[in-house]
Parts: structure tokens; C-alpha cells; sequence
């Protein structure tokens, strides 16, 4: 390996952990959203999850 | 070169009337299609060039007049071109014919607000809320359609289309999938799957929709001139609700159908058993099943998607202009590389995944097993056409969905007709010669302008019909007697 490509490949690696730790810090965001919209499906859920689906049948479809 | 590709979905949509379990369907249906409050033309719908029994194998049964009764009935056909109709037991919206795939999804979204419209007119008529989800199964072995319908030229032998695509639409369902909690109709158990669809497939290639479905569907009913098109009638994907998802599930398979047409397709990949390959890919959430290849050999679906990719790249370099094409590999590129590598990250893109994120968020908050009805009703609630209660909806509303269109370009879509198509011609007729009109087609309208017969104008080109052919006429024209005369000059 030239010393060239050699420093090409530490780039990458670099760069690659650089990517890891930001896909970290995006990862905490990601739970922090999913929180927020389980929160706010939360308000909007059917009331009665037992009876809306036992009641959603659909017949004579394609 | 292949023939372009006008494209076009066709949906039904699951309907519930709260607080009457007992509900009949098919007169639920024609509430809503009857209410719907928009510009539209509720029109006999004429059958004459309709054959949904044609088999494009060249033989098969004639079901004739029978397969549709209730269409007879209650039917109308949009100003954007579009039709709107009871299929069966569910209110169905057949999207305009587009010129694109960008075009199609536009108007494949323009269905929901035609449908939320009705079931708010509907609900208030009847006095009980009627809700509509798009999306294709009960959870307790019914399925309900989201067909796709893209134009091929007569001359491929339709043997080809069979072999060729068999593999492609087994496949694909890695990226048109909209998720579903559980499985049915006695496959094997799953928490979750990949489609909602998959379960319902028992047959590699047949006439039928509605039972024993097949992966290649060989209705042979063109709605154009049948001596120089097919019509290939898609039964084997999901009614998607993300944007960029339904973009990519027709620019995918568009592309792989012209390329089929030039033979830019160099090797069928042909599977051992499609059937049960379908099942096994839709039940594979990881993306690492290997299916059996007839005449020995193993691929992933992601690596045979890869294959077409890498095929339909260089004919897309070789034989497409239109940048849009080059817009459908990009998406299709990025998404199998993720779903290889990352498939979380596409909960913004795909629906599947979107669920999934969702229903794997309540498991772990609430500690649910995933045969827990809440997880199931949340599963239907993402589908509901509702601004405030479809989960779809709350989730692109929040910024978590990515976009193609804007509220507005989906609301104006609603009103105005794709303008590269004959869907531009049957749209602006229905806004601004209503009175005139008395049947439709997808290939003809009627008028009836006092004269002792009534007027037929055949529309056998699906690309005749367009802004530049007959935008003028159109604007000149006084009424429909006016128009005629000057088509006819």
C-alpha cells in the first residue's frame, strides 16, 4: 500500500467513526421522536382497541 | 424502444360505519361514492368495451356484465379524470391515467382526499361516522385490492411478461410493502410482515382477483386499441400511503417492464417456487432469506433487486431522457443499499418500516405481546384516510414522512387532470360539460347534446387527448355541441 492510499484508508476510517458517533447522538434523537409521537398517537388511539378490530371485517374484496 | 408508459392505480379502500358493527358494505360504499362532494359526473358506465374476463393467454371465460353489478349503479368520473365507483363492497378510486410515475403517485394521493371528502359528506348524511383506510387486509383473511396498471405494447408476447416479471414482483415487495401485524390464511406465524398482501398469493400466474390471486395477473382488457396494446393489471402490491414509496414501486416497475419490452432484460432469474418465495420474502424482516432459484442457486430478494437495478441503470443511461427515470433509480439505489445496511432508516420512506418503528416503540414502552389487539388497531389506524386520526397522516403532519408533494399540489390534483394523458380530455369535459355527459370509459365518453342519438367519442390513444392536442378545442368550445362539431372538423 502507498504511503498515498494509506492516508486515503485512515481518511476513511475517520471518517467512518466520525459517521458512528454522529449516528449515536442521531440515534438518542430518533427514542427522544419516538417518545414524542407515541405521546401523540396516544391521543388519537381508537378508544376500544378489543372492539375496533373485532369489528373491522371486510368482506368481497379483489 | 418500448411504447411509453401511461401508468395508473386503482384502489380499494376498507370501510367501517362506528357504532353499527352489523353494516352492509356495498350500501355503506355507495353512501360514500353517492355524497362525495367534489366536481365529478355520476355517469352510466359503459361496459361495451370492458372484458375484466379476457384472459391475455388467449383463452379463459367471459364474465361479461356480471363481474361489476354494483358498478352499474353508483359511478362517477372525477374532474381530474379519475373514477370513483363501488367495487365489490368497498368505494374504489381508479386513478387518471398519468404520464409518469411522479404524476401517478400524485394522483394515487389525490384518492385519499377525494375519499376523505366523501366519508365526511357520507358520515354526515348518515349520521354515524364512516371511516376509510387505505389499505388491503382485515387481519382476519379478507383482502381488498391496490392494482397498478401500466401500458404494454400488443406485440410482446405476453409468455415474456409472465416469465420476466414473475421474480421481479416477488421481490419488490421488499420496497412496496405497507406492513402488517400478524399473518393470515394459514401461513406460517410472524409477529409482523413485510406486506399486507403477500399472505393472499396462491397462484404464479392466472385470471382471478379475488380468490386464488395470482403473482401475474393475465386479465387482457386494454382500455385502448386493443390491436396495438395490453394493459399488464398489477394485483400483487400494497395500497402505499408514503409518497416516495408509491413513486418508487411504479418507476421500478415501469422501467423493468419497458426494459422487458427491448429485451434490455438479460436473464428471467427465474425462482424455484414464486409462490412460496412471495410468503417467505414478505415474512423476512431481517432481508436475509435465501430463495431457491430454479436450476439450482441461492439469492436474497435484495441481492435479485440489485440485479435489476444494476440492468435498468444502464438502460435508463442508454434509452431514457426524461430525468424523472434518473430520479427512480437514485430512490431505488438508496433504498436497497439501506435496506441492506440499514433498514430503520427508511421509517420516513417506507411504510413498512414507518409501522414497524411505531409498533416496536409500544411493545417495548407498554411491554405488549404483538398478538395484542392494540398493536392491530394500530396497525389499521395507520391507514385511515383522516387528517386528525390516520397515523399515516400524524406522522407526515409531524415532519417524520419525506415528501414528494405539497398539500397543495395533492389538493389541486384532486380538481385538475394530469395534462399529458386522455385522462386531461375526460377531466375538463366532466368540469365543464357536465350536463352533456351520460357515459364514460376509460376509452370513450358519451354526450348527449339533444340530437336524436347520443355521441360517442372514442379515445382508443391513451396519449391522445393531452393539453397540446385538445387544450384549445377545449377553452373555445361553448358547449358540448360546440366541442363536437370541432372535433369533428
Amino acid at each position: 500500500m502507498s504511503d498515498r492510499d494509506r492516508g486515503q484508508a485512515e481518511g476513511r476510517r475517520e471518517e467512518e467513526t466520525e459517521d458512528q458517533s454522529t449516528k449515536a447522538v442521531e440515534t438518542d434523537t430518533d427514542l427522544d421522536a419516538l417518545d414524542d409521537l407515541l405521546d401523540e398517537i396516544d391521543e388519537v388511539l381508537e378508544e376500544n382497541a378489543e372492539e375496533f378490530v373485532k369489528n373491522y371485517v371486510q368482506k368481497g374484496g379483489q | 424502444m418500448a411504447i411509453h408508459k401511461v401508468l395508473g392505480t386503482e384502489t380499494e379502500y376498507g370501510i367501517v360505519v362506528r357504532g353499527d358493527p352489523g353494516f352492509n358494505p356495498a350500501v355503506a360504499s355507495s353512501l360514500v361514492v353517492n355524497s362525495y362532494p367534489g366536481e365529478r359526473v355520476k355517469v352510466q358506465w359503459s361496459y361495451e368495451e370492458e372484458s375484466p374476463g379476457r384472459d391475455a393467454r388467449g383463452f379463459g371465460h367471459d364474465t361479461y356484465g356480471l363481474i361489476d353489478p354494483e358498478g352499474a349503479v353508483v359511478n362517477s368520473v372525477l374532474a381530474n379524470g379519475a373514477r370513483l365507483y363501488v367495487d365489490h363492497a368497498h368505494p374504489e378510486y381508479s386513478a387518471p391515467e398519468s404520464y409518469d410515475p411522479l404524476e401517478a403517485a400524485l394522483y394515487d394521493k389525490a384518492g385519499e382526499v377525494v375519499m376523505h371528502r366523501a366519508s365526511m359528506a357520507a358520515s354526515e348524511s348518515a349520521g354515524r361516522q364512516i371511516s376509510l383506510y387505505k389499505n388491503n387486509s382485515d387481519g382476519k383473511g379478507n383482502s381488498y385490492g391496490a392494482h397498478e396498471n401500466y401500458l404494454l405494447s400488443r406485440e410482446t408476447p405476453f409468455g415474456d411478461v409472465i416469465r420476466y416479471a414473475m421474480t421481479f414482483m416477488v421481490t419488490r415487495q421488499v420496497f412496496t410493502g405497507a406492513g402488517k401485524v400478524g399473518k393470515e390464511n394459514d401461513r406460517a406465524d410472524v409477529d409482523f410482515q413485510i406486506t399486507q398482501r403477500a399472505d393472499f398469493f396462491e397462484e404464479e400466474v392466472g385470471l382471478e382477483t379475488t380468490l386464488k390471486r395470482p403473482i401475474v395477473n393475465t386479465r387482457d382488457e386494454p382500455h385502448g386499441d386493443p390491436s396495438a396494446y395490453r394493459r399488464l393489471h398489477v394485483i400483487i402490491g400494497d395500497a402505499t400511503l408514503s409518497e416516495y414509496q408509491t413513486f418508487l414501486k411504479m418507476g421500478a416497475t415501469a422501467l423493468m417492464l419497458a426494459a422487458l419490452e427491448d429485451g434490455a432484460i438479460p436473464d428471467p432469474l427465474d425462482l424455484f417456487d414464486p409462490v412460496e418465495a412471495c410468503w417467505q420474502v414478505s415474512h423476512d424482516l431481517a432481508l436475509r432469506k435465501p430463495l431457491e432459484l430454479d436450476g439450482g442457486g441461492i439469492a436474497t430478494a435484495l441481492e435479485l433487486q440489485g440485479r435489476y437495478l444494476e440492468w435498468l441503470s444502464k438502460y435508463v443511461e442508454k434509452e431514457m431522457d426524461d430525468p424523472v427515470w434518473d430520479q427512480v433509480i437514485a430512490e431505488w439505489e438508496r433504498t436497497l443499499q439501506r435496506l441492506e445496511t440499514d433498514p430503520d432508516s427508511l421509517s420516513d420512506t417506507l411504510d413498512w418500516v414507518a409501522k414497524k418503528r411505531m409498533l416496536e416503540g409500544y411493545v417495548q414502552r407498554d411491554g405488549l405481546q404483538w398478538t395484542n389487539n392494540k398493536l392491530r388497531a394500530l396497525d389499521l389506524q395507520y391507514h385511515d384516510v383522516d387528517p386528525d386520526r390516520g397515523l399515516y397522516n400524524r406522522l407526515a403532519s409531524r415532519g417524520s414522512m419525506r415528501r414528494l408533494f405539497t398539500d397543495e399540489q395533492i389538493v389541486d390534483a384532486v380538481t385538475n387532470p394530469p395534462t399529458r394523458t386522455r385522462a386531461y380530455f375526460r377531466g375538463r369535459c366532466v368540469s365543464e360539460f357536465a350536463g352533456s355527459l351520460v357515459a364514460a370509459n376509460w376509452d370513450s365518453l358519451v354526450f348527449d347534446i339533444g340530437e336524436a342519438h347520443l355521441k360517442r367519442v372514442p379515445m382508443m390513444e391513451p396519449l391522445r387527448g393531452d393539453i397540446s392536442l385538445v387544450g384549445e378545442l377545449l377553452d373555445e368550445a361553448e358547449d358540448a355541441a360546440d366541442l363536437l362539431r370541432r372535433l369533428e372538423s
